[in-house]
């Protein structure tokens, strides 16, 4: 066991409705590292106050109900509805926070670029412990860094979307971030926003990049597109991507056939 | 330091909260359960079960790193039990030579056909997943939202702040 290994640490919070967890390994002392993850857990509750769409009192459900605009919001509103608007001309519109909610109405619902908007924004924060690697891991989306060129990748397994305890290979990665999006297990839960109806024909897309924020709205918005969202993902530079369908059959770019490595 | 969560124990609790679905707008309740259940914590094993003097079993508490240069012996440990929209559950983990070997649910919803049907499906895949992530010695899962993908995460989560790897 290496040094590295031996000052290796895990928290987990559950946050935004799912577990986030951040581990740290390297020389970081660890009154310094409970600070760092303290004021992250911090800042993302304050993320969960403001864009919650489950809370009534967000200032997400209030912009939603029209009680208030824009600059009444929290600041970080403006930022994220901007990087949302962005999003959405990036993707064609297969990128979109206007939904239609359970009551059919269609409602304000930015929740698929803050999650990754905000554990990006928290692994900032965890890279000024400069002598660490980190990895935040939100619900499936990964934010990650390795501090030095010595340091081994952090290994991220792919989830197979139909075969409990299964991967479909596993990731060594050292910067940037990783996320997937999908229909896997409960029924489908993307929306293609351009047809106006669930997508069917995805099964699951994982993309790896240098911005987590990207990679996840580039995974939502090729699940959205179906059977073309691959063609799509590829052109996009920097961006490696596999998608399986929901005939089984996977595809990868040329960079993620060459990144990923069989599960053990 | 309250919030700041360390161990298996706190960790098991995240995993339940899986059986709560997003797709529904109804807030999820994230607070313990402090009725029925067992006492969570460490329950057997070399390792002292001291969870802070009058602690209830919440799940943002924190507790004492648990495994470490102990990690070898056999020990059950058990999740928090967790508020879900389906009802309380529970998990129980047992470790043994350093290793998770089992994940059984000692509590979980049921009663009516449908929470029935999530018991019956999540838990087998739950222990399914735990095993694997452990053999398969990752650092973590990439997978869709409050899907299984967050299962295997917190449970890695769970070996890693235990040292069990």
């Amino acid at each position: 066991m290496t040094a590295r290994a031996a000052t290796r640490q895990a928290w987990v919070e559950q946050i935004m409705g799912m577990p986030i967890s951040i581990h740290l390994r390297g020389a970081a002392d660890e009154p310094a590292r409970a600070a760092a993850v303290e004021a992250v857990y911090d800042e993302l509750r304050e993320v969960d106050r403001v864009f919650s769409t489950y809370r009534e009192d967000s200032d997400i459900r209030a912009l939603d109900r029209g009680e208030v605009t824009v600059p009444h919001c929290d600041p970080s509103v403006r930022e994220v509805l901007d990087l949302c608007e962005r999003a959405r001309v990036l993707t064609d519109g297969y990128f979109d926070i206007w939904l239609p909610g359970p009551d059919g109405a269609v409602h304000l619902d930015p929740s698929g670029l803050v999650k990754g908007w905000a554990a990006e924004r928290a692994g900032r924060r965890l890279a000024e412990l400069a002598e660490d690697d980190h990895y935040l891991n939100a619900g499936g989306d990964i934010a990650l860094r390795c501090a030095g060129p010595d340091a081994p990748p952090w290994r991220i397994g792919v989830e197979h979307p139909d075969r409990a305890g299964a991967l479909l290979g596993v990731l060594p990665l050292s910067g940037g971030g990783i996320a997937t999006s999908g229909t896997a297990h409960r029924g489908a839960h993307i929306v293609d926003p351009v047809a106006g109806r669930a997508v069917t024909d995805v099964r699951a897309v994982t993309v790896v990049g240098p911005s987590l924020l990207w990679a996840d709205v580039y995974a939502t918005a090729a699940c959205a597109r179906g059977v073309d969202g691959f063609e799509w993902l590829a052109a996009q530079d920097a961006y490696e991507s596999l998608v399986m369908l929901t005939d089984g059959s996977t595809r990868m770019t040329p960079g993620m056939r060459e990144l990923l490595q069989p599960a053990p | 330091m309250r919030r700041i969560t360390f161990a298996v124990v706190s960790t098991i609790a995240a995993i339940v909260l899986l059986f709560s679905y997003r797709t529904s707008r109804v807030p999820v309740e994230t607070t313990a359960a402090t009725a029925g259940g067992a006492q969570a914590g460490v329950v057997t094993g070399q390792q002292q079960a001291k969870p802070p003097a009058g602690a209830s079993p919440d799940p943002t508490a924190s507790a004492p790193p648990q495994g470490g240069q102990q990690a070898s012996k056999d020990v059950t440990v058990n999740g928090n039990a967790v508020q879900t929209e389906q009802g309380p559950v529970q998990v129980q983990v047992k470790i043994s030579g350093g290793k998770i070997v089992d994940v059984t649910a000692i509590q979980r919803p049921s009663g009516d056909q449908r929470h029935d049907e999530i018991s019956a499906f999540s838990i087998p895949k739950l222990r399914a997943q735990a095993l694997a992530a452990q053999s398969a010695q990752i650092d973590g899962v990439s997978g869709a939202t409050a899907t299984s993908g967050g299962y295997k995460q917190s449970l890695q989560s769970a070996l890693d702040a235990a040292n069990f790897r």
